[in-house]
């Protein structure tokens, strides 16, 4: 993968901090050959077989020149691992409460990067091309419009959602621009018993499952016909009968939830898994670590959903944490992983789709990183170019956009053209403003909904408080909004 | 059969002991009665007891050193007896291990000396059916019965699958319900607090077990922001039916950390409800109550109310989440007061009637929402309210009770509320400091004494 860039350095020192390169470059021969032959965390190719509806397995990355290292948590087979290991010195082994470690008279530190550089599937390249000998799971044409509308849908949502927030139409939006192929990809590899967790940027796993513009718009406005009765900020949807859990603005506090859930999946024997979502500075919460241990250890059907967008707010990755990413984070809790590039659709369908096989068959959690950029600001009370520089925002806009990509391939797959493109991009246009007009003009909640579903009754105090304020807003009408009935 | 007559001699000779020094330590607190026996009746390892007092808070504090005595402990207290009289293993503070055989008898003889039975709704005659238990062992019947009647409930916390719970609430329910009904937690309150409020959208009831209530200052987050919140916040889409429970308040000796009252942060929660349990009745039905239904709920234990008997119905009965009980009807002065200070009260109130008052003991139960109901009543007859409680002077559950019966029943108030209450001290490791911050008898009676003048 070639990360080249003209700009500006902080692009490629982004981008470094992101791949590692250079770090890797000065420590993988050393590392190798001490501490990971010798080392209790040995390197294992995990058999491709076990990954269903891969082609080529044979092409594998050997041929890329880098090793896919992973490691068995069972500590029961530990012992027969030493066993076959080609080690020329005879060490002890020490049985302690977590197993058979094997002892070993020189003194090696395990690296601070791992031994061999985590690599990063990717199917299409950045003109829409499928590289060859590449893997992946197909995608019949149907689900591939559907995939591309959906995009291209989620697009015009964040922008005519933005223009309204500037309008003063909308108090406040979050955008997605930049992470479409990991919103609508990922929603199309899962199935809708799969309940969702998001953290606030997926309104595209909703759109796929078939959320209406209205419903969007009606949150947003925060009217009588938002399923949240208006009580959440705009973009904190959420749906129960499309198993999409309410968005709650804090950070990560989803994540353990997830593991929650699967646990209850797993107890009933259903055919389904839990599924989460949380960006690169989310990893860095207490919540984010626990549940991914919680999941490892309750063996959790748990696919946890990684959008490294490298950026939090202002907080560029670099200032975030100084693992290679977060996939190598699973290994340490023994979760299984994967980096994808999470500007190809395909590979994160892939990935995806095989995640949520291995997570329901195996009852195992799944780690998928999805790398990309985060295009938009981190919201409407965000002006990212106060701490990037804006031409960076360009290129990725421009040069990398998701959206274009798999529309430059479903294009050369003959399933869409330039006409279907202007007519969906207008359609959903004039729909979406429609919808706005709509929920503008729609009542807002009535004031009892304040008091409603605190608990599941309303109990004695607050039939007081209620009471309390009805009574304060007939005496001094004219100091509440008059469009909020009493 | 020989141990059971050495242990009616033994028995004989307490009595003679106790009844001595009641006389002339009748300021003492009823549990430091057993802690004089230990000195005075011998100081042989077996003579002491402690009726709730050393047993579940030294369990909690004795670390891995006694580990392998508490274990040890445990196995012949089941072959010992199964359910009555349960005698049981006190580890002291500094690791003797003590084995109390005649554990019953001396149990009997502490609980005449809290006189609390007499007047209790939920007091036994001997007429009545039903059986005795102690209070931890209520709260695990009453999680046992829900869980058999609901295969949704399950439970999750730090070691309260095959170890059985650091208080043995959760015990054999591990063995009964297997590994995936009691799931034995890595330590991290703030996710399996999130786990369970997870597993509660997707249609589980967990019943989450904080070891110490302190230790759920770390699941703040997800108590405070989600499980409170998401029931509202999603429009009514998603229910929250978890029960997070755990013992709190000062026990015996635990430090700081591990004597939080942890009622006095949470109450401010919108959307969950707390109670606060006292008798193995109301440990049961509270437990079974909080199980049922449909809101978050937070039931508070107590380190030193573990041990506590009574002998409760066999019937299936819970305990409405929302009621005070009535512990004592008077009529000179309403005493509101909740879990261990319950006690203390009752004891107070025996040196009060001696001395001619006639108080009304408000066993409050339900912290939030208060029962404002039948204390307005109450009110409404004395005129004068006193509150004790082992909350912190500022922000407590005293304090908000004090507003809102001001609020309420001003009118009806002839002298100005008194709350008595810890102080605003971390709670001291000293077992004479310690003693100093929780509220006593003969403080209660001071009060009485000057509210009614």
């Amino acid at each position: 993968m070639a990360f080249f860039s003209k700009n500006s350095r902080t692009i490629i020192n982004n981008l470094k901090s992101k791949a590692g390169l250079s770090r890797l470059m000065k420590q993988s021969r050393n590392c190798c050959s001490m501490s990971c032959l010798n080392n209790t965390n040995c390197c294992r190719f995990i058999p491709l077989t076990t990954i269903p509806q891969l082609r080529n397995p044979d092409s594998y990355s050997h041929k890329k020149g880098f090793l896919f290292c992973f490691q068995r948590f069972q500590s029961t087979t530990s012992e027969q691992q030493f066993a076959s290991l080609p080690n020329g010195e005879h060490n002890q082994e020490l049985d302690f409460p977590g197993g058979k470690v094997v002892l070993s008279p020189e003194m090696q530190f395990l690296s601070e990067s791992p031994c061999v550089y985590n690599h990063c599937y990717r199917v299409l390249d950045d003109n829409g091309q499928l590289i060859s000998n590449s893997n992946f799971v197909q995608v019949s044409e149907e689900i591939a419009v559907k995939m591309y509308s959906n995009m291209a849908t989620l697009q015009i949502l964040d922008t005519i959602f933005y223009e309204a927030q500037r309008q003063g139409r909308i108090s406040f939006y979050v955008t997605t621009i930049g992470e479409e192929a990991i919103n609508i990809a990922s929603a199309a590899a899962l199935k809708s018993d799969d309940i969702v967790f998001p953290q606030y940027r997926e309104p595209g796993v909703l759109l796929w499952r078939g959320f209406t513009l209205q419903e969007f718009a009606n949150q947003c406005f925060g009217n009588k016909a938002d399923y949240g009765k208006g009580r959440q900020m705009p973009v904190h949807y959420g749906s129960n009968k499309l198993n999409y859990f309410t968005v709650a603005s804090t950070i990560a506090t989803q994540i353990p939830h997830a593991v929650g859930a699967a646990y209850s999946l797993k107890m009933d024997k259903k055919d389904a898994c839990a599924v989460t979502y949380f960006g690169d500075g989310g990893t860095s919460e207490g919540d984010f670590h626990a549940a991914l241990n919680f999941a490892a250890v309750t063996e959790s059907p748990v696919i946890f959903i990684c959008r490294n967008n490298g950026w939090a707010i202002s907080t560029p990755t670099s200032d975030q944490f100084r693992s290679e990413g977060i996939a190598v984070r699973g290994q340490a809790y023994g979760v299984r992983s994967i980096r994808v590039d999470g500007n190809d659709a395909l590979a994160m369908y892939s990935a995806v789709h095989a995640a949520r096989e291995m997570a329901i068959n195996e009852h195992r959690p799944i780690l998928v990183e999805a790398v990309t950029y985060r295009v938009g600001h981190h919201s409407t009370s965000d002006d990212s170019t106060k701490y990037r520089p804006a031409d960076e925002i360009e290129w990725w806009k421009m040069a990398r956009d998701p959206v274009t990509r798999f529309r430059k391939w479903i294009e050369a797959n003959g399933w869409w053209g330039s006409e279907t493109e202007s007519q969906l991009r207008s359609s959903i246009r004039n729909q979406l403003l429609q919808a706005i007009q709509i929920a503008e003009r729609a009542e807002k909640p009535p004031v009892n909904d304040l008091f409603t579903d605190v608990y599941d009754n309303i109990p004695s105090n607050l039939h007081e408080q209620e009471k309390w304020l009805r009574g304060t807003i007939n005496r001094h009408p004219k100091d509440y909004p008059a469009d909020v009935p009493v | 059969m020989s141990l059971k007559f050495f242990a009616h001699f033994l028995f004989i000779f307490q009595v003679y002991i106790s009844v001595f020094l009641l006389i002339i330590h009748l300021q003492f607190h009823f549990f430091e009665i057993a802690f004089l026996f230990y000195f005075f009746a011998g100081a042989k390892p077996m003579a002491a007891i402690f009726q709730g007092v050393g047993a579940a808070a030294t369990l909690s504090s004795s670390p891995s050193n006694s580990f392998d005595s508490n274990n040890s402990v445990f196995s012949p207290l089941t072959s010992f007896s199964v359910r009555r009289g349960a005698s049981f293993a006190v580890v002291r503070s500094d690791g003797i291990l003590n084995l109390n055989p005649k554990g019953r008898r001396a149990q009997q003889l502490i609980s005449n000396a809290v006189a609390t039975k007499a007047d209790s709704a939920a007091s036994s005659s001997s007429s009545k059916p039903g059986h005795e238990l102690l209070l931890f062992e209520a709260l695990q019947e009453g999680l046992e019965e829900e869980m058999d009647r609901d295969p949704r409930v399950c439970v999750m916390g730090e070691d309260v699958g095959h170890y059985g719970g650091s208080y043995k609430v959760t015990k054999g329910l591990a063995e009964k319900f297997g590994d995936l009904r009691v799931l034995d937690t890595p330590i991290a309150e703030n996710s399996f607090t999130g786990m369970g409020i997870g597993a509660a959208m997707t249609g589980l009831r967990p019943v989450v077990e904080g070891m110490n209530m302190g230790f759920l200052l770390l699941a703040f987050n997800q108590i405070s922001n989600n499980c409170g919140m998401l029931h509202y916040t999603s429009g009514g889409q998603f229910t929250i039916p978890i029960v997070i429970r755990g013992p709190g308040g000062v026990g015996r000796q635990l430090g700081a950390e591990h004597s939080q009252r942890l009622e006095s942060y949470f109450q401010s929660i919108p959307g969950i409800q707390m109670v606060a349990c006292s008798t193995p009745y109301n440990a049961k039905g509270l437990m079974k109550a909080a199980i049922r239904s449909e809101n978050p709920v937070i039931l508070f234990e107590h380190v030193l109310l573990y041990n506590l008997k009574e002998r409760i119905p066999d019937e299936d009965y819970i305990c409405n989440l929302e009621e005070a009980e009535m512990v004592r009807p008077g009529e000179h002065v309403t005493i509101l007061t909740y879990s261990r200070m319950r006690y203390h009260v009752m004891q107070a109130a025996k040196t009060l009637v001696n001395k001619g008052y006639d108080p009304e003991v408000i066993d409050i139960r339900s912290l939030k929402p208060f029962d404002l109901y039948t204390i307005g009543n109450s009110v409404k007859k004395t005129h004068r309210v006193l509150i004790v409680e082992e909350c912190m002077r500022t922000g407590g559950i005293g304090a908000s009770l004090t507003a809102a019966i001001t609020e309420n029943f001003n009118d009806y108030l002839d002298a100005p509320i008194m709350c008595l209450s810890s102080q605003d001290v971390p709670t001291p490791y000293a077992g004479t400091l310690e003693e100093v911050t929780v509220v006593q008898p003969a403080q209660i009676v001071t009060a009485v004494e000057q509210l009614c003048q």
